[in-house]
């Protein structure tokens, strides 16, 4: 049995304490998926399980047998980032760049979780069927991301403006918001 | 020009005295920054213009390699064991079960380490990189719960945590000092920062303070914090013979190549540190235990090493901000005129440190009065050694200052920012020298329409349903740094392209980039044609990413070395060239090329110029004059920080709504990462004014929180739409009229936020973080 990761066929690992993310990191050299605390509380090395956000730290690399882990390498088709990594760009929604993968990973599964109607700790009507996609529901949704340089606002725009609309995401003022002389 | 040469040694070392005076007095034109950078002119080309990050692909496709990343074969990992008490020795040391663990490579303690020398601490030399002055595992000494006492090298990561966990240690305590109330008790010495005493009296502000009519003297206290960079420390390395390469996290390659070098007793040039990416500093990333550890374990085990520490470990070993206590008391008279500042008290480090955290510093240059007195006392415990925090000294002394000062207006009935304009200075204040560039009562003015400030109430008199709505603001100031030691190299090829290398560091301020596009304008060349090398020990310069000044001493090095190549471009191209004749004061890159500065038509291109010459390449290599503009001018970064808040009436909960800084750092030249930075360092101060503490145990002095899910730092939904604005105004005496825009965004929001939740709620917290415990 095997582990689909970005889409190749993977033995597990013979050591059965390896988490899928040193399985990832260690194994395969996919360092894009990055280590930040190893306890689930960073987020960094959020990835996409069968679709769905799992921090693999947390997470056996065999518990992953014979499902498909998508990490941020297998987002870019060829040379064409996926658009959330185009707007983490256009948008500066990083700095140092290590909380990044982690990032990206989760906001593409909370993007599927918003449009399936799961509800999460700021939704008002539980009953509405639909979310309304505010910036609280995204931000409160990718809190179990972190980030210390504090790109916090570029990170959350970049997800609006690739996931609900352009309006949804702050106005962006290229020129940068200088003073009035 | 003898006078300055003497003066440029003096400010290397501690003997300033006449010399320093001298600078003061000498003219603007004999110092750096006397005569204005000519790229503050150019207003139409790269600099200035918003940019993308030149790394921003590689980051968002998880391909930027950090320092745990790099391939290394027959590499080792390693596991480290932390003592669990805070002072005595180590008894027993039993390693057998974990030595003959499957796949354990090496169990290294203090009785088979190899010998090293102590660790060079920061600012006792000019390379010095190390946190404390310790020996690394020489003797069975334990100086603070949490120190390594063994470190196991294994084939994977899973064995080598596995037998660590088998190592049983038994210590012999000693008394230790692990409590500020013992800490004092046993009586408090005096603070010393970059060489000068944290100490300065003028006047006599204690006689001052009880004659004036309207004062504020109060005691604000700011807790332990860490820096908590996502990226864990980490470091890979290998042994070649003699020679020791480093992949490491680092903001400072050639100060820590520098002292493993005197830590292993070679020289200098056998240690080659390369850091090209930091996942985060924020101060924390120089030299500590896991790397000299890692070195001696390779070393012992000949074989390569990756020593990446867990989160638990990067508390341990890395040390945090120090805690402050602070008293403030301003006199002033009835028309808000300060007569009388005083700022004194107590913060706390080991006897193996040199960095009491400089809670003055910002109190030195900020407002006007004509008596003062300012005191860091420290007391020691037995801790690990405290270091450098984003805006060490400034992000926790301008809470106690600013707090005083909005309580000061209160008293008055007067508007704060009013106050504080009141009391602007016309020069500093305390070393009596003019400033650079200050404008931070414009900052105040733009900052205050855009924000809405006159629309704040009385405290207490503005509620939404369960929520009671606040204002504040604050002042923040961080100085204009440029470091001695910064060098540059710039490699020009026919083909009109250009190299420049600096040993500077990318920890997401966006270094490259904006250096990138400085030196194309700066020599006149399309962006892609210019590459910047950096992050690696071995390239010129000795280039600290901290004090806000990476940028400046990178563009004063540049300068430097564009005079070099200028000159020797000019010699090249001899008399058959339209720029026959000219001298390198004349002439500046242009279209490609050299160009006369006032004549832009006598010009030739650098291809030409090689051409003719017969040459494929010059380089061209040069340093940095030291910074006497320091001592000349007082320069500072400035800001205006705006918060509302929403402090729950029922739970005492408290959420930012709205922040707004207003800022005044010279010239911006990348305004989209400028603007990152200043989001990033308010963000950061978010953390301290609501929520970060490190938690000591004042018992056994080990921390109790050193975890992501027990230290708490701002998450997505803590952080409101933060605006940031600039005045944009160059100072005339830096490189590109810019100042440092790293650190200024933590100094003064703190204060803000704690401003606002006493004019949301009528209560004053004066302890840091403002938890919910203390407004319920």
């Amino acid at each position: 049995m095997s582990i689909i990761v970005n889409g190749s066929a993977t033995p597990l690992p013979p050591d059965p304490r390896v988490s899928l993310l040193d399985l990832l990191r260690e194994h395969l050299k996919l360092t894009g998926t990055k280590k930040g605390c190893n306890q689930g509380a960073c987020g960094a090395c959020t990835v996409l399980l069968d679709g769905e956000r799992v921090v693999s730290c947390l997470t056996l690399a065999v518990q992953a047998e014979g499902r498909a882990v998508t990490t941020v390498e297998g987002l870019a088709q060829s040379d064409k980032l996926h658009p959330l990594q185009q707007a983490f760009i256009d948008r500066d929604g990083f700095q140092c760049g290590y909380c990044t993968p982690g990032q990206i990973c989760s906001a593409i599964g909370m993007a599927a979780e918003l449009e399936r109607g799961v509800p999460s700790h700021v939704t008002g009507d539980l009953t509405a069927g639909t979310i309304a996609a505010s910036r609280e529901e995204l931000a409160e949704r990718m809190s179990g991301n972190l980030c210390r340089c504090g790109a916090h606002n570029g990170i959350i725009d970049a997800i609006a403006a690739t996931f609900i609309s352009k309006e949804a995401a702050q106005p962006y003022r290229p020129d940068g918001p200088e003073m009035a002389a | 020009m003898n006078i300055l040469e003497q003066a440029g040694e003096a400010a290397k070392g501690a003997a300033q005295g006449v010399l320093k005076k001298a600078i003061e007095l000498a003219p603007d034109s004999w110092l750096p920054g006397g005569r204005p950078d000519p790229l503050i002119h150019h207003q139409h080309g790269h600099v200035g213009k918003p940019m993308s990050r030149i790394d921003g692909p590689l980051k968002v496709k998880g391909a930027a390699r950090f320092s745990a990343e790099f391939p290394l074969v027959g590499m080792t990992y390693a596991a480290v064991a932390f003592s669990t008490i805070a002072k005595g020795r180590i008894a027993t040391l039993d390693i057998k079960a974990a030595a003959e663990a499957p796949g354990v490579v090496l169990v290294m303690t203090h009785l088979n380490a190899p010998p090293m020398k102590p660790t060079p601490l920061f600012m006792t030399h000019s390379k010095a990189a190390g946190g404390d002055n310790l020996a690394v595992m020489q003797d069975d000494r334990i100086h603070w719960n949490g120190q390594p006492v063994a470190v196991v090298l294994a084939e994977t990561q899973e064995q080598a945590d596995h037998a660590k966990s088998l190592i049983r240690v038994e210590y012999e305590a000693e008394p230790a000092t692990t409590s500020l109330a013992a800490a004092k008790a046993q009586g408090t010495g005096p603070g010393q920062f970059m060489g000068e005493p944290l100490k300065l009296e003028i006047g006599d502000a204690e006689a001052r303070l009880v004659e004036a009519p309207h004062k504020i003297s109060a005691t604000y206290r700011t807790p332990r914090q860490n820096h908590n960079a996502i990226e864990p420390h980490a470091a890979m390395l290998v042994w070649n013979g003699e020679e020791l390469r480093v992949h490491d996290s680092s903001q400072g390659v050639a100060h820590t190549a520098w002292s493993l070098a005197k830590i292993f007793d070679i020289d200098e040039k056998q240690v080659n540190v390369t850091s090209p990416y930091v996942g985060g500093g924020f101060g924390s990333k120089c030299l500590w235990q896991h790397q000299v550890l890692g070195a001696a374990a390779a070393k012992l085990a000949a074989r390569p090493v990756r020593i990446a520490l867990s989160r638990e470990g990067v508390f341990r070993v890395v040390g945090g901000r120090s805690l402050t206590e602070q008293h403030v008391a301003i006199g002033a008279q009835p028309d808000g005129r300060f007569t009388s500042i005083i700022h004194t008290g107590v913060t706390v480090m080991t006897r193996h440190n040199a960095f009491p955290e400089p809670f003055i510093v910002a109190t030195r240059s900020g407002y006007a009065a004509d008596n003062f007195k300012l005191d860091v006392e420290v007391a020691y415990i037995d801790m690990v050694a405290n270091t450098f925090m984003r805006a060490p000294g400034e992000a926790v002394g301008t809470f106690g200052l600013e707090c005083a000062i909005d309580e000061l207006a209160e008293e008055l009935g007067m508007d704060p920012i009013e106050l504080r304009i009141r009391n602007e200075p016309e020069k500093d204040p305390t070393e009596g020298t003019p400033f650079s560039s200050r404008h931070i009562v414009e900052a105040y003015r733009a900052g205050a329409e855009r924000f809405g400030w006159s629309q704040r109430t009385a405290p207490g008199m503005r509620r939404e349903g369960e929520w009671l709505v606040g204002m504040g603001c604050a002042t923040g100031t961080y100085p204009y740094y440029r470091m001695p030691g910064g060098a540059a190299r710039i490699t020009l090829t026919r083909d009109g392209r250009a190299t420049v290398a600096v040993a500077a560091h990318e920890m997401g301020m966006g270094t490259a980039t904006v250096n990138m596009s400085i030196a194309a304008e700066r020599l006149g060349l399309p962006l892609d044609h210019v590459s910047i090398e950096y992050g690696d020990s071995t390239l010129p310069g000795v280039i600290l990413a901290g004090g806000s000044q990476q940028t400046a001493s990178i563009g004063a090095s540049v300068i430097a070395a564009q005079r070099v190549l200028v000159t020797e471009l000019l010699k090249l191209a001899g008399n058959d060239s339209p720029l026959a004749g000219l001298g390198a004061d004349q002439v500046g890159g242009y279209d490609a090329g050299l160009a006369k500065l006032d004549e832009p038509e006598r010009h030739e291109s650098y291809a030409s110029i090689l051409s003719r010459a017969g040459r494929d390449e010059v380089v061209a290599q040069a340093s940095a004059p030291p910074p006497l503009e320091l001592q000349h001018w007082s320069m500072h970064s400035y800001s205006a920080i705006f918060c509302e808040v929403r402090v729950n009436a029922v739970t005492g909960e408290t959420r930012v709504s709205r922040v707004l800084g207003s800022f005044d750092c010279g010239r911006i030249l990348n305004p989209k990462t400028a603007a990152s930075q200043f989001r990033g360092g308010i963000i950061m101060g978010l953390g301290l004014a609501l929520m970060e503490e490190t938690e000591f145990d004042e018992r056994n002095g080990r921390i109790m929180n050193a975890s992501l899910a027990d230290y708490h730092v701002p998450v997505h939904l803590d952080v409101p739409p933060i605006e940031v604005i600039w005045t944009d105004i160059p100072d005339p005496h830096t490189p590109m009229g810019a100042h440092g825009v790293g650190e200024i965004g933590i100094t003064g929001t703190g204060a803000a936020v704690a401003n606002a939740v006493y004019n949301a709620t009528g209560k004053r917290i004066r302890d840091l973080p403002l938890t919910l415990d203390k407004l319920m």
